[in-house]
């Protein structure tokens, strides 16, 4: 295990740590794989020269599981970061330890958000296109946002507001005008928990449920239970579609122009399919034939097309409820903690799991993770929810 | 039995646009470095994100306009993978599901006459960079700077059915996208490529044969061989059974002559094309749309007829200027400025043309100033300068377009004098030189004094009305 794959000697109180998911000019970027181990990049990711030009100091970069999109950071070719027995990630020991007043994380496929609800952290992801992509390992580019997680409300308020905004570089960039709208998001007064959402979380997640409920309705939110059918549905899809961009992400990485390269191989077939025999992970291969498949002529509209479309209907339904409530409240994992024993009895336990982080990735909707729950907005309402985040903080004190 | 050979094109066509793609790179690499012209982006590096290249999909439009497409007005980008050495992210961006422009129609004229050729549809795409193999090292070297250069690529229905309507059918593309200033489409310099799709079948037959993809014919005549080449293979497997046609991708070698498969339907890559969720869908709204259909050109035929019909020229005529958009511009702006048409068309055939043709440039290379060719014309019809040297001003134009003719003129001393004294005198001393040239002429041979009037003209630098000349220098011998 490893903590910090860079890191940087400073006396400043405003550290901002990345994940190894971000782009550096002046320290090695490997996002957790052995194929990108002592990548040096030839630009800093956008993030990092705004915050930068804001007088944030990055702190150093933290290790991630291999292109972020595990459970909680078990895959980096580093190995598992483990802390009392648990699973967790490098990034939310870095903010227990208070190395950092908050990180950025990429919210690929719902780590950053488990690893908060797990860690009594707070971590926001926007609202996809309101903060720049540029500069960040690609993934599952139609829906992993920048993050930024933190112990407080408030710091996380900062650092997202130091970062986002229109971004030239970036094609999905919103316009400034749409990046404006967070700022007068109205405050958050109706929440709904979905009750098929909270399917399969143990007691001691619904224990977290109930007492964000009870903070909300000591606040003055009123919280009712709704059931919506559609919303579960995002899990299946977003894994179609997540595996399938992954899998064009990842086939840049040949060992022949930078990263690992294999030491035997006879011609350049042999030397691609070392290469990644030997750097890339099992469940990174796992989801790469996934991928592949999805996409094939005789799959393609059977399970891609189908997932784009079903993406769309879970967009329809999310705003039909946005027409009576503000935001939802539902759990961000199964479970307060994953052990080693959990993923060598199911190392897939990641698509199972995404279940709870799936539907805001798939929509870009917003999502807060706070009090170890997941509370999912509309779009621009991030600093909504981490206004109410910060009430129920105070509650909680 | 009588056959006929059915022939649908694929026409790849390299965008004039400053910049690639998806990034800022120039997209003009000719005589640059390997890789000079890269950055992280077009070398598929992680972590930068494409931008599309507005003006791309402005002439993305103006090609689809030009060959009298539908456009769509929501037009998206689609990821294409497959592994090749040459192409660094292993993906091209292409179009797939939405390309700019569906449904046109090119008419193209053969000795059979005129014909109607359908357009499936013309997309947009990165092209891929290129593989340099040094022989004698054994090695390969990459070089992208081509990578992510734009092109668009133009699917014609198969409604061609000989090597001549394929290249008129070229020759037709090239002449619109050219008049569109969209493209410089030469096969030789590879921003025109073609890949033909052939298939044979009885005549009058409504079923398609088995159809074949030829690739890497470098010239129009190397596609008129190959097409030759591989109707007279299908149809000798027709015939005589001498093989089984497959569907297949085959590599002309213009060389050996002969066409070579390259991969079957069965081998051949699955490219899991899906939408580039980096690349926003882009939408084309009226104004963007307008603003683009109001700078198409005029077409070639459309220019002719008004050539011919409003400006009185004649049909020769019309018809060499408007084998370039060049040509046509530079003529009507030299038309607008001397008013003129049949003295433009004059200049423009007999002097500009020929010195293109002299300095062995295309048409299309004109650069010189419409407006001071115009100054120019005015210039020697009122007589104020000479027509010898109209055109040394006119060579000095093609050096330095920003030459100003009377400028030029009067710095040259190109101007015409209207100084009678300096014309008797030079005529007196010239005749004074050549008596027997006077003599001759007295005794009846006109022609003799021909020699005395190029002298003088010579020595007054052509500065000279030839007809005040003419008439001082028969006075003066008549006078003797």
């Amino acid at each position: 295990m490893k903590i910090y794959t860079s890191k940087v000697d400073t006396d400043s109180a405003r550290v901002v740590v990345a994940d190894d998911m971000f782009l550096t000019k002046d320290m090695p970027t490997a996002a957790g794989s052995k194929m990108l181990d002592g990548y040096m990049s030839l630009f800093d990711a956008e993030v990092l020269t705004r915050l930068s030009d804001k007088g944030y100091v990055l702190g150093g970069k933290a290790d991630v599981g291999e292109f972020a999109f595990d459970l909680i950071g078990e895959t980096s070719y580093n190995g598992a970061v483990i802390s009392d027995g648990k699973l967790t990630t490098a990034s939310a020991e870095i903010l227990k330890a208070g190395e950092a007043m908050a990180t950025l994380n990429m919210d690929v496929n719902g780590s950053t958000r488990r690893a908060a609800a797990q860690n009594g952290l707070v971590s926001i992801k926007p609202t996809y296109g309101t903060v720049s992509r540029y500069g960040t390992v690609p993934v599952a580019c139609s829906g992993e946002t920048v993050s930024v997680t933190s112990t407080t409300a408030d710091s996380c308020r900062e650092i997202l507001d130091a970062i986002a905004g229109h971004d030239d570089k970036d094609g999905t960039s919103l316009p400034t005008a749409s990046c404006e709208k967070v700022k007068s998001a109205p405050a958050i007064r109706r929440v709904a928990i979905l009750t098929s959402m909270t399917k399969g979380a143990d007691a001691d997640v619904l224990a977290k449920l109930d007492s964000v409920k009870a903070a909300l309705t000591a606040n003055g939110v009123e919280v009712c239970e709704i059931d919506n059918e559609v919303i579960p549905t995002a899990r299946v899809a977003w894994n179609i579609l997540m595996s399938a961009e992954l899998c064009n992400n990842v086939s840049r990485y040949d060992g022949v122009k930078y990263g690992y390269r294999a030491q035997s191989f006879s011609n350049i077939d042999e030397l691609y399919t070392n290469s990644r025999t030997e750097a890339f992970g099992e469940l990174l291969k796992s989801t790469i034939l996934f991928g592949s498949e999805t996409l094939s002529t005789d799959n393609y509209m059977k399970v891609y097309d189908k997932a784009l479309r079903i993406r769309r209907v879970i967009v329809e339904a999310f705003a039909k409820i946005f027409e009576s409530f503000d935001a939802i409240l539902m759990p961000a994992c199964s479970a307060l903690a994953y052990t080693e024993a959990d993923i060598k009895e199911n190392k897939y336990l990641v698509f199972e799991e995404n279940f709870y982080t799936a539907p805001a990735s798939i929509t870009g909707l917003p999502a807060v993770v706070f009090g170890g729950a997941q509370m999912v907005g509309r779009s621009f309402s991030e600093m909504a929810l981490l206004d109410l985040a910060k009430t129920c903080e105070k509650e909680g004190k | 039995m009588r056959y006929e050979t059915v022939i649908g094109l694929e026409v790849h066509v390299e965008l004039a646009t400053k910049s690639k793609i998806f990034c800022s790179c120039s997209a003009h690499s000719f005589g640059a470095e390997p890789n000079d012209h890269v950055c992280p982006a077009c070398c598929g590096m992680p972590g930068m994100l494409p931008v599309v290249n507005r003006r791309v999909v402005d002439y993305g439009m103006k090609a689809g306009l030009m060959l009298n497409c539908h456009i769509n007005r929501t037009t998206t980008f689609d990821k294409k993978s497959y592994y090749y050495p040459d192409l660094p992210a292993a993906y091209q961006t292409t179009q797939w599901f939405a390309p700019v422009a569906v449904n046109g129609l090119v008419e193209i004229e053969t000795s059979k006459g005129k014909k109607n050729v359908r357009i499936k549809q013309i997309h947009m795409e990165e092209d891929a960079g290129k593989l340099v193999h040094d022989i004698r090292e054994d090695t390969t070297h990459v070089d992208f700077n081509r990578t992510s250069v734009p092109l668009i690529e133009i699917v014609s229905q198969p409604d061609l059915s000989s090597a001549e309507e394929v290249e008129a059918y070229l020759e037709r593309l090239k002449m619109l996208l050219r008049y569109a200033k969209v493209a410089e489409c030469e096969m030789a310099h590879g921003t025109m490529r073609c890949d033909v799709n052939l298939s044979v079948r009885p005549e009058g037959s409504d079923k398609l044969g088995v159809r074949t993809e030829m690739k890497n014919m470098n010239s129009v005549e190397a596609i008129k061989r190959a097409i030759e080449y591989e109707t007279a293979r299908h149809i000798d497997a027709l015939e005589n059974g001498t093989e089984v046609l497959v569907q297949e991708t085959r590599r002309w070698d213009d060389i050996k002559g002969k066409s070579f498969a390259m991969r079957t339907k069965e081998t051949a890559g699955d490219y899991r094309y899906f939408p580039d969720p980096n690349v926003m869908p882009v939408v084309i709204d009226d104004e963007w749309f307008e603003s683009i259909s109001a700078t198409l050109p005029e077409f070639p035929e459309v220019k002719k007829a008004r050539y011919t019909e409003e400006l009185g020229l004649g049909e020769y005529d019309a018809d060499q200027l408007t084998k370039s958009i060049a040509l046509c511009e530079c003529f009507e702006t030299a038309y607008e400025a001397c008013g003129s048409a049949k003295d433009a068309a004059n200049w423009m055939i007999s002097e500009v043309m020929s010195i293109l043709n002299a300095r062995k440039m295309t048409y299309d290379m004109l650069d010189i100033n419409g407006r001071a060719l115009g100054e120019l014309i005015v210039l020697v019809s009122s007589g104020k300068v000479g027509r010898a040297n109209g055109k040394k001003i006119l060579a000095a134009m093609f050096d330095d377009n920003t030459i100003l003719p009377e400028k030029y003129a009067e710095a040259n001393g190109f101007i015409v004098s209207n100084d009678t004294g300096l014309i008797e005198k030079t005529v007196k001393a010239a005749i004074e030189a050549d008596p027997k040239a006077v003599s001759d002429y007295k005794s009846g041979k006109e022609k003799a004094i021909m020699s005395i009037f190029g002298k003088c003209m010579k020595e007054l630098r052509g500065n000279c009305d030839p007809q005040v000349l003419r008439k001082i220098l028969i006075d003066t011998i008549n006078n003797m």
